[in-house]
């Protein structure tokens, strides 16, 4: 069977890439500390010697639109192209392709159906940021196959956060369950507190520094058990509109486990947002 | 309220680089034509299957054609929508980084929350 590689969570910050490349006086004073911090983290996959990435993710209305709406979604592509023109736009990204693992796409379909997870599907998929971002931070060379997983934490309703970290376990037994010999890296992107076109927006930190600090802690120490009670549909609204991307990281959490302690835990406090980045070896970790 | 027609129109106007400046130019104009011809178009769909009853408010029309983003927060339009076809808009008018941003969170700076409801 396959084994799991690495799980990781991680913010992704769309001007990191930006920030990351530029130069001069176009280089921001953070932007050194991000990259060093970046460097390390990315350390954390390539000594797991992955095959194939898992990508937990949420299309930021790119391809996924209001009258078609997908809780979660899975990629079976053999490619994916990838970031959109406002990306480019906004953020300087780069257009991308990335190569598919149909297989592995597959066996969790129908294994997540069997599971009693409804899972939506898409052979024609152009990913976006939350995926490009951690690929840009942890695998720059963009040379391992995907399996894209888009999760709705974007367009109400939404589903429960409990959904969310059941969907998490799901997926770490559906990669174990692969008959594979293959190394699996599940890796899922979200936010911290996150305020996008509200009042608190790009403020000189996160809109909810204490949430943040706590969300940290609920992450590396693997505490579902608090995560869940301190979180419900309606309290996410309050450390910042954007927040429910805060259930991407509860997936990932149910990934690694009920009190699953990270083996890698760092953050960086910016602007606008808290960078916080996890990566839990379920294998007990790669030899030196 | 159309909530939805409006976030129709963020979504499908951002992601049009021709459409993004001549909303930014003629935002009036743009709104009239948008919901005349491209409303009632079901996305990936022919243009003969349109939606027959799709139509934006007085109060959503005058927003967007005053691009008045506070009206479009206060009436329950996606924020993250709004937020970014306007950086496209008018970020470049700034000459210091964020600072349209800055002013955005400002002319906001009256809400608390809750915040309008934004399911459609």
């Amino acid at each position: 069977m396959a084994t799991v590689a690495a799980v990781i969570a991680s913010t992704h910050h769309p001007f990191y890439y930006r920030a990351s490349t530029s130069a001069g006086q176009d280089r921001p004073p953070f932007a050194d500390e991000w990259v060093a911090k970046i460097e390390a983290f990315r350390q954390t996959l390539t000594r797991a010697r992955p095959d194939v990435l898992v990508m937990v993710g949420s299309d930021h209305f790119h391809q996924l639109w209001l009258d078609n709406m997908p809780q979660f979604l899975v990629g079976k592509a053999p490619v994916y192209d990838a970031n959109w023109y406002n990306e480019e736009r906004e953020f300087g990204l780069p257009r991308m392709v990335l190569q598919g693992c149909e297989e592995l796409s597959e066996h969790v379909l129908r294994g997540g159906l069997d599971a009693g997870f409804d899972l939506a599907f898409s052979n024609e998929l152009r990913i976006d940021h939350s995926v490009t971002c951690p690929i840009i931070t942890l695998r720059p060379e963009a040379d391992l196959p995907i399996v894209p997983v888009y999760t709705n934490i974007f367009a109400p309703p939404l589903p429960q956060p409990k959904r969310f970290v059941q969907l998490g376990r799901a997926i770490r037994q559906l990669v174990e369950s692969w008959p594979s010999r293959q190394r699996v890296a599940i890796i899922g992107t979200g936010h911290l507190s996150l305020e996008l076109g509200g009042p608190r927006q790009f403020g000189q930190h996160g809109p909810d520094p204490e949430f943040d600090r706590r969300a940290v802690e609920w992450i590396a120490t693997g505490d579902l058990e608090s995560a869940l009670a301190g979180v419900t549909l309606d309290s996410l609204w309050e450390p910042g509109n954007a927040t429910h991307g805060f259930m991407d990281f509860l997936l990932m959490m149910g990934v690694a486990g009920d009190n699953a302690k990270a083996d890698y835990t760092d953050s960086l406090d910016l602007f606008h947002t808290m960078e916080a980045y996890f990566t839990w070896y379920p294998d007990g970790g790669p030899t030196a | 309220m159309s909530k939805y027609l409006v976030n129709k129109f963020l979504y499908t106007v951002d992601r049009d680089p021709e459409l993004v400046e001549r909303y930014r130019e003629h935002p009036g104009e743009t709104v009239a034509w948008w919901e005349q011809e491209e409303a009632g178009r079901i996305l990936g769909c022919h243009g003969a299957e349109r939606s027959s009853w799709l139509m934006l408010t007085d109060a959503e029309r005058t927003a967007l054609a005053g691009h008045d983003y506070v009206a479009l927060f206060e009436l329950g339009a996606h924020p993250f929508l709004t937020l970014t076809l306007f950086i496209a808009l008018f970020e470049r008018d700034y000459a210091e980084p964020l600072a349209f941003q800055h002013e955005y969170a400002a002319r906001l700076r009256h809400w608390r929350l809750p915040y309008p409801d934004i399911a459609t």
